[in-house]
């Protein structure tokens, strides 16, 4: 029963007997980790508010399995949270603020969808660390913020919007329709009936989250960012052939 | 190997109940097959008549067998102080400490969005309604100390701040019996912001 340590964000959790948890981990070296950690609710834990949604910690964890059966995390039974330390209590600074908390739960929730058990997803990890730090630091908008790690999470998983170019025959842009299940802007000659008609600055906002260019995309219309949000959930949702729980929960007043 | 009719039945239903896995459905089947007929018709009428009789508070929401509980009824509570709690098990857990002598406001729950429970889906509206009256002064938050509680306490803030109410969040910091030194930084952090001058 090999004990492992690794570094995490905890994306998920939820209540288990009295009063422990199952926690949901996205770890830097083993992806997607489930765990017990054994009466985390009480107020004398030693767990404290490390075991929180968005908390980046360095965790130290009990694999249930033999030795060699399996590497640490890569099964499906639960593993044992024996020890923790706070990197980064980036959930319980952000719960004061309503706004950016509903992000970090789609931020999560994202997460969670898009990684599997035990399969090492570092840039995703590398990116949900870098989506709670820029959301505590206060230098965008959470809402631009959210929409960023979203479409750079897609293209993480291969399922990036052609916006520059017409995602059918490659035609260079831009392009004046966007359609979600052909895969993002289209061109005159391709545009399928009920593709959508976004303002130009729209798209530009999205090739602006996606590249990284935050002058472009601080400096976008209030317009343009919802129209964003929009389609990027869209986007996102269909691919992931499920709505997710917390997009419609996001409160970007 | 499965047991017949009325006792795999009793095994199976049993097993549906929270924190009880199949060996202790087992087992607790096997007491009650074991007790006295009076026993066990004494579990059976409590639990029809906790079904048929409990209902919950029309004006807070706590558990009650009447239209309004034991607690929105005395009139020897202070009606200008609410205290807001989760679930109907949090009055209980501050009537013990008998130092509030005000009302509650049963939540149902705290705000999740990744589970997908919103301020709709809470009993917040009904809150709203019970302060416009204007005769409640002073509102006592006391959802979980978790981020989920901790959200909701602040999105009622939000909501309640601009009706000129005093709205309080129950302290969090250091627990009674504990190390200094195996708090986290966020208990002793907000064990630092809330210090108090000792007299």
């Amino acid at each position: 029963m090999p004990l492992y340590r690794d570094e995490a964000v905890v994306l998920r959790v939820q209540k288990l007997g009295e009063a422990d948890r199952i926690v949901t981990l996205l770890t830097r070296k083993h992806g997607r980790v489930r765990a017990v950690g054994k009466g985390v609710r009480r107020t004398t834990s030693k767990f404290g508010a490390s075991l929180e949604p968005g908390s980046h910690i360095e965790v130290q964890l009990h694999s249930r399995m033999p030795d060699g059966a399996h590497p640490p995390g890569s099964q499906r039974g639960l593993d044992l949270v024996t020890q923790t330390e706070s990197l980064g209590a980036y959930g319980a600074q952000l719960a004061s603020d309503y706004s950016r908390w509903t992000a970090v739960s789609a931020i999560c929730e994202t997460t969670e969808r898009l990684t599997e058990e035990g399969e090492p997803a570092l840039r995703l990890y590398l990116l949900i660390v870098g989506a709670l730090r820029a959301l505590v630091e206060r230098v965008h908008p959470s809402g631009l913020i959210l929409d960023a790690f979203l479409i750079r999470a897609m293209s993480n998983a291969g399922w990036e919007p052609a916006l520059t170019e017409c995602a059918k025959c490659s035609a260079p842009g831009p392009h004046t329709a966007f359609n979600v299940p052909a895969g993002g802007a289209m061109c005159e000659n391709c545009r399928p009936t009920g593709s959508a008609r976004p303002q130009r600055e729209s798209v530009e906002l999205m090739v602006a989250l996606l590249g990284g260019d935050w002058t472009a995309a601080d400096a976008s219309n209030e317009p343009a960012r919802r129209e964003t949000s929009g389609l990027v959930a869209a986007h996102l949702q269909w691919h992931l052939e499920r709505g997710l729980r917390s997009l419609p929960l996001v409160d970007r007043s | 190997m499965m047991y017949e009719g009325a006792v795999q039945d009793l095994i199976d239903e049993l097993g549906r109940l929270p924190g009880v896995g199949p060996k202790s459905a087992q087992r607790i089947a096997f007491y009650l097959l074991a007790s006295e007929q009076v026993d066990v018709e004494r579990l059976a009428s409590t639990l029809i008549r906790v079904k048929n009789d409990v209902k919950f508070c029309s004006i807070c929401g706590n558990v009650s067998e009447s239209e309004q509980c034991r607690i929105c009824t005395d009139t020897r509570r202070d009606p200008t102080i609410i205290c807001v709690v989760e679930e109907p098990k949090d009055v209980l857990a501050v009537e013990r400490t008998r130092e509030f002598r005000g009302r509650y406001h049963v939540l149902g729950g705290a705000i999740s969005p990744i589970d997908g429970v919103g301020p709709d889906d809470l009993r917040i509206r009904e809150l709203l309604v019970r302060l416009r009256d204007g005769v409640v002064t002073e509102l006592i938050l006391a959802t979980d100390p978790n981020l989920e509680g901790e959200a909701t306490a602040t999105y009622l803030a939000r909501m309640i701040n601009p009706m000129g109410l005093t709205v309080t969040r129950l302290a969090s910091g250091l627990p009674v019996g504990g190390d200094l030194e195996y708090a986290d930084e966020v208990t002793l952090g907000r064990a630092f912001s809330g210090r108090r001058r000792v007299d």
